[in-house]
């Protein structure tokens, strides 16, 4: 490689801006904007957090205790659209901006100003959002699915629709640029085979936003036509249909579902080999296994709809199609679990979170096999069952790996290290208290209690308060993550080596900790035994 | 059929549950229940086996998968003194992996796929009942019986006043002493309760009047949306009396957690007795306007349906 040509022309910004306006708000520097990306979603999630927490506060116990039920309703609806496209989502962009650079020896992201745009599009589409609960109609109340009719009741559906349009050309954008990035600006020598698991899972995960978004924007805008300009695609009356909605809105929806938990696959894969000091079994089944799985999530949308009345044929070909997806899942379980197989294991942070995450997410995972067999659906569709299931796969699932990955790369990020004996505090908290607040909603599902009810029979008053308390208490474990965070960043007096883990392979931990604000301005040279992943072809 | 074997266990199991239950049942959740509740058709069983078997399944699974991952953390610990393995795939052990879950997936799929269709067969039904949910309660029209047409027989069906009462926000009234009887019915009961025949063959046509709502009564074994524009079909066949309590399944509104479904299953000879008392009910008024026209009397049996019933009911 010629590495004085690109020496020369990087002498003009060596460092960050000083000014602290041109620095954050006009930054195209892809951890900078990454950093941006991880704060506005871990606001996010305290947000989202604190409706969860008015949520259990009034299930606490029967009888309604502390709001209205239409207040309720916008807890629910506010919750899931917060944490969703709020906090999960971006949190694993912003994990993508600053680690795919790094790991695959890129310089910076395909399309710099175009990551600034997409970041900065956030606050003002949440502003837009979240400034529907004070305004004299309430906030949506109708479901983050936003089911018609009822959702076209709504007085602040307008809002909604313009914040979901721009937080899907947000995601759009976002997702242009993380396949350019993977496309183009690969070091030479990281063949596609030879990239790291969580680029892998990227890659594929940027391909399905770019597929779904338009569908929920094209949906979303449907609903927005039926309510104020006298179109009837969901209107019996018109002669339309409200279950149209329910078959776009789930062509988005379960991609959807994926895009929340490939990344999060990608992330585990990179820190149990680390952990294990032993290279992740069955690297090319891995990625084949995610390709398979976002394969599955385009034709299994319906699985979200057996109690609507399908036809029978409908109905068997769903559950067959969903049913398959339990394979590649069950693949990449057994893989984690022979890559930790004949290792030498230490259990920093990152890798409780990522062990408690295979067991956690496989349990949510158990609960998606039992919810895909139709007879048993018809029992479990809209209980507790499927707020356990879902809660299982997303918090204990994506939410528990972005945890890990934060502590996993932290160091890296700030050339800190954050205290391992709070984080490890912070673990056994939240993996406690997130069984109490989630197991017992099965036994709730099963025993018959409908979900986004706000009060209900006292014969499911027990595990409601018992599982008010663990949220309560996990709600609470969150404030130690965020003080470990705050320590790890700006106080801790111990720094982080470059490769800050023993185990750790990979371009990312080549570069000093922190990471200087330009990185592989030449470059790196590849060397494949020093890939996460060893050497496929051996 | 592909149902026959799970079928034959079910008679087994629906003659364990007979016996345990009884005469007629209240069917409705209780405190610390675990599992999904057995159900009183003859449908029901299909789910809560499917349940029990794929819960086991799973159990099954999940011990060996997490039993192989905890002995693999204690074994290969560094501070044991392990030394990692370079190895990293093992083509056989893939193999292996994917084709079991993939027989285990091909009986659940047959399993499921009995029960299923057995579910979606709806010929032969000895009555018919329309469902149709409303914001926030739900209306039931008696379509026929014993392929006679049943005439005028409809009414609405609401939240019982006491249940009404206490869930108010600050009613400061206790949930726990809504009570029939010793069970607490609290949002479970109804003013005016669905009343049909056991051992008949009942299907439902279900459909919405302004949002989508779900019709849910667990121990039937199955809920099916009520969506404006579209009549869903549905059966059951209840094996015992009973009164049987479910909610609405989907969020309505404000008011969703606040529309309970109750099923009264009587005899056959009671139920007859009952259909008798509502037609001769609703004959009357419709008797004095015998001059108007069909069309006058249809409306007008439908604006007294919307007015809720005084009459007493069993």
């Amino acid at each position: 490689m010629s590495h004085a040509a690109t020496h020369d022309q990087h002498d003009d910004h060596h460092g960050a801006p000083k000014n602290f306006f041109q620095r954050w708000c006009m930054s195209t520097n892809h951890k900078d904007i990454g950093t941006l990306y991880l704060i506005f979603a871990l606001t996010m999630f305290f947000i989202g957090g604190s409706f969860a927490m008015v949520i259990r506060a009034e299930l606490f116990k029967p009888g309604l205790q502390l709001v209205q039920p239409y207040f309720f309703n916008e807890m629910t609806t506010m919750h899931a659209l917060v944490m969703i496209f709020g906090a999960i989502m971006p949190a694993f962009v912003g994990l993508g901006n600053w680690m795919i650079p790094l790991m695959v020896g890129a310089p910076d992201m395909a399309l710099p100003r175009m990551n600034n745009l997409s970041f900065w599009i956030l606050p003002f589409a949440f502003t837009l959002l979240l400034s529907t609960l004070f305004m004299p109609g309430g906030g949506p109340a109708g479901g983050w699915t936003m089911y018609p009719p009822l959702s076209l009741q709504s007085d602040s559906l307008a809002y909604v629709v313009f914040a979901i349009h721009l937080m899907g050309i947000s995601s759009i954008m976002g997702a242009i640029n993380i396949i350019a990035t993977i496309l183009n600006m690969r070091a030479p020598g990281m063949d596609l085979l030879k990239m790291p698991v969580f680029v892998w899972s990227w890659l594929i995960t940027a391909f399905l936003l770019i597929a779904v978004m338009p569908v929920l924007a094209g949906a979303v805008t449907m609903l927005l036509t039926d309510k104020y300009f006298g179109t009837n695609f969901f209107n019996p009356g018109g002669g339309g249909d409200p279950v149209l909605y329910q078959h776009i809105f789930w062509f988005f929806g379960h991609p959807e579902v994926y895009i929340m938990i490939l990344p999060a696959f990608g992330i585990i894969s990179e820190v149990i080999p680390t952990f294990a000091r032993k290279p992740i079994f069955g690297y090319k089944a891995m990625v084949f296994a995610i390709a398979s799985i976002a394969f599955l999530s385009f034709i299994v949308w319906a699985h979200h709809m057996f109690a609507v009345g399908l036809p029978l044929g409908a109905d068997i070909f769903f559950m067959y199609a969903t049913m398959l997806i339990a394979v590649p899942t069950g693949v990449k379980v057994f893989n984690w679990v022979a890559t930790m197989w004949g290792g030498s294991m230490t259990f920093e942070t990152p890798m409780l979170f990522a062990v408690a995450f295979v067991i956690l997410f496989t349990i949510g995972g158990f609960s998606g096999l039992m919810l895909a067999l139709v007879p048993a659906d018809f029992q479990y569709q809209d209980t507790y069952f499927v707020v356990a299931h879902f809660h299982y796969v997303l918090v204990t699932g994506a939410l528990f790996a972005i945890i890990s990955a934060t502590y996993y790369w932290l160091p890296k990020w700030s050339g800190r290290m954050y205290s391992e004996f709070w984080g490890k505090v912070h673990f056994w908290n939240s993996v406690v208290w997130v069984n109490v607040l989630f197991f017992p909603q099965h036994f709730l599902g099963l025993a018959g209690m409908p979900r986004r009810i706000p009060d209900y029979n006292v014969a499911f008053a027990n595990f409601n308060m018992i599982s008010s308390i663990g949220g309560f208490l996990f709600g609470a474990s969150q404030l130690i993550f965020l003080g470990v965070l705050i320590h790890g960043v700006f106080f801790s007096k111990k720094k982080a080596t470059d490769r800050v883990w023993e185990g750790a392979k990979g371009l990312e931990w080549t570069v000093p900790s922190p990471a200087p604000h330009h990185t592989f301005e030449v470059p790196p040279v590849i060397h494949d035994e020093e890939l996460a992943h060893g050497n496929v072809n051996a | 059929m592909t149902s026959g074997g799970i079928r034959r266990s079910f008679a087994a199991w629906a003659g364990l549950a007979f016996a345990l239950f009884g005469g007629a049942v209240q069917a409705a959740p209780h405190p610390w229940q675990l599992n999904m509740e057995r159900g009183a058709s003859t449908w029901s069983q299909v789910p809560y086996h499917l349940n029990n078997i794929s819960l086991g399944v799973c159990v099954v699974i999940g011990v060996l998968v997490f039993g192989a991952m905890f002995i693999a953390m204690f074994r290969f610990r560094k501070s044991r003194g392990a030394v990692a393995e370079t190895w990293s795939h093992n083509t056989k052990l893939e193999i292996v992996w994917t084709t079991i879950p993939v027989l285990i997936l091909i009986v659940l799929a047959y399993l499921a796929t009995g029960g299923l269709t057995s579910w979606a067969d709806t010929t032969g039904s000895q009555m018919t009942v329309k469902v149709t949910g409303y914001q926030w309660k739900w209306r039931y029209d008696y379509i026929s019986y014993h392929g006679k047409p049943i005439e005028k027989v409809g009414f609405m069906s609401k939240l019982d006043k006491l249940s009404n009462e206490t869930r108010q926000l600050d009613s400061g009234m206790n949930p726990y002493a809504v009570k029939v009887g010793n069970q607490n019915t609290y949002l479970l009961n109804v003013d005016k309760p669905l009343v049909v025949p056991i051992n008949t063959k009942i299907r439902f046509l279900i459909t919405g009047g302004d949002v989508i709502h779900s019709w849910w009564v667990p121990a039937l074994g199955w809920k099916l949306d009520a969506i404006p524009g579209i009549i869903n079909a549905a059966w059951t066949n209840i094996k015992t009396p009973g009164t049987y309590r479910g909610q609405c399944a989907e969020l309505c509104g404000q008011d969703h957690g606040f529309m309970p479904i109750v099923v009264v299953a009587k005899s056959k000879a009671d139920f007859a007795k009952w259909l008798a008392e509502q037609e001769a009910k609703s004959a009357r008024p419709a008797a004095a306007t015998a001059a108007a026209t069909p069309a006058a009397a249809a409306a007008k049996t439908l604006q007294l349906a919307a007015v809720p019933s005084k009459a007493k009911q069993g």
